[in-house]
């Protein structure tokens, strides 16, 4: 029983780290309905932009005290903007230009970029797995029968903390406002005085930056990363997005401590070489039984 | 005499001068190496003309159809190899493979099809995943990550095929003209037009009487079933079956050959699947050979694979959706919204 509590805690580790990448997935498909392809990709790449900047600050190994902080902070703030940056770059480049064009259109040039990152990470470190640096102490707290190591705390709270102030700036902010109206009606937004461009491009920054921090916090949880990591975990996140009800942003953080927990339960109770079959087997029963997802509204149907 | 060749249409000429030209080529270019490279391509040129089926005509994205590749290739690999005993003759396999990937076909699409078409993409993404992940995970039956070797070599009324590259190829050329004559027929048949009718709007095809789930079952099916006769064909080739052949990276290869040479064009899909396949076999090496002459510098251009794949898609789509060699059609369709976008 307590085997099964820990895997329950390690679960919810590992969700958190879906739940930000299923965010990006969601907000981007609640407002232009593109299922972004190469957004695992931008997660890796957050990973890799954390190891630049820890290299930068030296950090090689495990701090204390207020660098510690100063080095988790830094790194997180400039590896979400550097993966915001990338967001927004993509969305310029490769899918506003299909915007009006067959749904299909885009979706291919999102596989196209994905592969484009991935050969771009092969040039920058190699196509082996590499170490990460492990930056934090990793003292374990038992709580009654289960032990919550440090790193799984740090993983939860920071999941936890950015939902929320996302979900504060989706629903109080005026530019919140301006990207649900947009994600409504594009056209109706226009006439409204609001920049849909703009407003498409704010959503990839912050769905984006999500992701990079997902890639920073990957980094530290693991310990080591590789250039193929952005594949798996997109489409374990993409299943969360689409569990939790695609474009509903609550949806996304259930979605990924759900798709955590089947993972770490699947690794416990058969083994891990199943549990990728296990998750895309979920996503394919969610997407024909219920494909609103535990939280969604209906979906509108445009072809 | 004049008038026998007036009596030909200048396509069918056109494709039997292009038959003559495949059939002649390795008796005049004594190159073992390149036979192979042309014999595995036509692999890739089957592949695509199966997935066309699919995307191309249907209009329905499949990204994991290197799983029904596998399926075909681990069915000959089970049914015709010493791992079970079992000895079931090439020629036979060729049908029952194809049989079982449209089967496998039909398994995924019941219960996918309904769903709309970027959820259907990510659905056949997952099954392509998993379907190498569950060979890798039964070794008791696969060979594990090993694969399973020694598969039987094909014999023809007597003849083995051994290690001789020449007849491979020969039935990689049959096969194909039989694919291609298959596809043709498919694409002008009434079949063909419902194919297309949903392609363009699903919606509208239901309320002219198309039943739109048979009619999408039997595009999986026959796309599949292409698969399954290249599976059988190059097992047999390589003697070799192994999961890591059927990664992602081939669903997504096959797709950049359609949207190169153009989705729903079967010359242009032929023409852009030995464009890539001579691109990663030929150019790529080659070039890297060239640097290393020229500068001494060592690159490994076949490292950028997955660049160029990506490049593929993404300029493809932005400047030339419907490919090198359009289909009409469906040249029409890519452009229409884009039209209409501006401002």
């Amino acid at each position: 029983m307590s085997l099964i509590a820990q895997q329950i805690v390690n679960g919810l580790a590992l969700g958190g780290i879906y739940a930000l990448i299923a965010l990006g997935y969601t907000m981007v498909f609640g407002i232009i309905e593109l299922i972004n392809f190469a957004h695992g990709d931008v997660y890796t790449l957050g990973t890799f932009f954390s190891l630049a900047i820890l290299g930068l600050l030296g950090a090689t190994g495990e701090l204390h005290g207020p660098f510690l902080i100063v080095a988790v902070v830094v790194t997180l703030v400039l590896a979400m903007v550097l993966s915001g940056l990338v967001g927004v770059i993509i969305e310029r480049l490769a899918y506003r230009p299909l915007r009006n064009a067959p749904r299909l259109a885009p979706l291919i040039t999102a596989i196209g970029v994905s592969f484009i990152l991935q050969n771009l990470m092969i040039y920058w470190h190699g196509p082996s797995p590499l170490p990460f640096p492990q930056i934090l102490p990793n003292p374990t707290y038992a709580i009654g029968p289960v032990q919550i190591a440090a790193k799984q705390a740090f993983v939860i709270v920071l999941a936890v903390v950015l939902m929320i102030v996302l979900q504060l700036f989706v629903t109080k902010t005026k530019l919140g406002a301006a990207m649900r109206a947009t994600a409504q009606d594009r056209d109706a937004a226009r006439l409204m005085g609001i920049d849909v461009n703009a407003t498409i491009a704010l959503t990839f920054f912050i769905g984006s930056a999500l992701a990079g921090a997902a890639g920073f916090v990957s980094g530290v949880y693991y310990g080591t990363t590789w250039f193929f990591n952005g594949f798996a975990a997109g489409l374990k996140a993409f299943t969360a997005a689409v569990l939790g009800g695609i474009g509903n942003i609550a949806g996304a953080m259930l979605g990924g401590f759900a798709i955590g927990l089947v993972e770490s339960l699947t690794t416990q109770l058969l083994s891990d070489q199943w549990s990728n079959i296990v998750v895309f087997a979920l996503l394919v029963v969610v997407l024909i039984f219920r494909p609103t997802g535990l939280l969604g509204e209906s979906l509108p149907t445009k072809a | 005499m004049r008038k026998l060749a007036r009596g030909v249409p200048p396509k069918l000429a056109r494709g039997l001068l292009f038959i003559a030209l495949a059939a002649i080529l390795p008796l005049v270019v004594h190159d073992g190496g390149f036979v192979n490279f042309l014999t595995d391509a036509g692999a890739y040129v089957l592949l695509a003309l199966g997935l066309n089926i699919v995307v191309g005509f249907a209009g329905l994205l499949d990204l994991g159809y290197a799983a029904f590749f596998a399926i075909g290739s681990y069915a000959y690999a089970m049914l015709a190899s010493p791992q079970f005993g079992i000895h079931i003759p090439f020629w036979i396999m060729l049908f029952l493979a194809s049989g079982i990937a449209a089967l496998f076909g039909i398994l995924l699409g019941a219960p996918t099809l309904r769903l709309r078409g970027d959820y259907l993409a990510i659905v056949t993404l997952g099954f392509g995943e998993i379907v190498p992940q569950t060979f890798l995970n039964l070794p008791q039956w696969t060979g594990g990550p090993n694969g399973l070797g020694n598969l039987d070599q094909p014999v023809f009324f007597g003849y083995r095929f051994g290690f001789n590259i020449l007849p491979y190829y020969y039935v990689m050329l049959v096969l194909i003209v039989l694919a291609v004559v298959v596809a043709q027929n498919l694409r002008d048949s009434r079949l063909g037009r419902a194919w297309i009718a949903i392609r363009e709007d699903e919606l509208a095809a239901k309320h002219v009487g198309i039943n739109t789930t048979t009619t999408k079952l039997a595009a999986f099916a026959l796309g599949a079933s292409f698969s399954g006769l290249a599976g059988v064909a190059y097992g047999a080739k390589l003697q070799l079956v192994s999961p890591d052949q059927f990664q992602f990276s081939v669903s997504v290869a096959i797709l950049s050959m359609l949207v190169l040479g153009g989705m729903g064009n079967i010359t242009g899909v032929i023409l852009g699947s030995i464009l890539i396949s001579s691109l990663d076999r030929l150019i790529l090496p080659q070039a890297s050979n060239l640097i290393f002459a020229l500068a001494h510098v060592r690159v490994d251009l076949s490292n950028s694979r997955f660049l160029i794949y990506g490049a593929i898609l993404v300029l493809t789509m932005l400047l030339r959706p419907e490919g090198l060699l359009p289909n009409r059609r469906r040249r029409a369709e890519l452009h229409a919204g884009t039209a209409e976008a501006m401002p």
